[in-house]
């Protein structure tokens, strides 16, 4: 195979993190509401907690992002 | 996309005045420029807030103390405790020079300080290494115990420690990483749409009125990475937070 193209499958499949992040993003926001709904009084303390874990989360898919464009731009 | 323009041409550095020292090239670019930008955005915007220092405050010292407030009463001192307000100045001086230089990348043409990772790292590397000296510097080599978890059995500690230890050199990669890619990510993706508009104005006929679509999904793109701006520029100082706890606190909870 070309090296050419290897590289931009490589950097496709690095597109997979996504994935995950998709789940973990909905598995935040959606636990957030189901105990938000359960207990509404305790919902606002714990919204900097949703914002921490919603970054995390996203911030895992984008690692993937980043392996996709060192495979582009660095290799 | 339109011929040419390519969506990571925005994140390229260009050398404004070129200086040269001891053979290093530290030239001005437009990194420096901007960087210079958002050290003047805040030190006018902090400075002309509290400027009339009034018991009622106007608009801008409102927004001020919401800064002061929300960093210091809702992020420091409920991880910290009170130890915590003698790093108060870094942590807000990361807050602030993160916020203003995520904003000032969201302006049109304007070049994105966040983005480069050699940015990031720098202040992830200076948070790591001011762990380690804080962390060594009150607690001496007790401070080692950080990688040692309570509560553990004896015969797991060979797997947990390395994996504390890896996860500890791991920490100013993932802090400078996770700001870095969040603002290259946002920047990227808005110029993609950008480029749609562009691409769907170009083909013509019925594919112009098209154009309308990714020219919506942009305004509410750009929405979101107001909202990414802030929340990253926030993270960061909340990990730091957290980082500087453990090292001032070790295990136990303020």
């Amino acid at each position: 195979m070309d090296a050419e193209a290897a590289k931009f499958i490589g950097a496709g499949l690095a597109t997979l993190p996504l994935l995950g992040a998709g789940i973990g993003i909905g598995n935040v926001f959606g636990n957030y509401l189901a105990g938000a709904l359960r207990n509404p009084s305790a919902a606002a303390s714990q919204q900097q907690n949703l914002l921490l874990g919603f970054a995390f989360c996203e911030a895992t898919g984008l690692f993937g992002l980043v392996v996709a464009l060192v495979l582009i731009f660095a290799v | 996309m339109a011929a040419g323009h390519s969506p990571m041409e925005q994140f390229t550095i260009k050398t404004l005045v070129p200086i040269e020292f001891a053979g290093y090239d530290i030239s001005f670019t437009n990194s420096s420029l901007w960087m210079l930008l958002a050290v003047i955005c805040s030190a006018a915007f902090l400075t002309l807030g509290v400027k009339r220092d009034g018991v009622v405050p106007g608009r801008l010292q409102s927004i001020v103390e919401i800064f002061y407030d929300f960093i210091m009463r809702q992020t420091v001192i409920p991880v910290m405790g009170e130890s915590g307000r003698r790093f108060f100045p870094l942590l807000f001086t990361f807050f602030i020079f993160i916020f203003f230089t995520n904003f000032l990348g969201l302006l049109p043409y304007s070049f994105t300080v966040t983005s480069h990772i050699a940015v990031t790292f720098a202040m992830a590397l200076l948070v790591f290494a001011l762990v380690l000296v804080i962390g060594f510097w009150t607690h001496g080599l007790r401070f080692l115990s950080l990688f040692v978890p309570s509560g553990v059995p004896a015969w797991i500690m060979p797997v947990i420690v390395p994996i504390e230890v890896i996860s500890f050199l791991s920490r100013p990669i993932s802090l400078s990483l996770r700001l870095a890619a969040n603002m290259l990510a946002g920047h990227t993706m808005l110029k993609v749409f950008a480029g749609f508009v562009v691409s769907l104005l170009g083909a013509g006929g019925v594919f112009s009125a098209l154009a309308i679509a990714p020219l919506l999904a942009g305004v509410a793109l750009t929405a979101l990475e107001v909202l990414v701006a802030a929340v990253q520029a926030w993270v960061f100082t909340m990990l730091t937070c957290i980082y500087l706890n453990e090292a001032v606190h070790l295990h136990d909870h303020h």
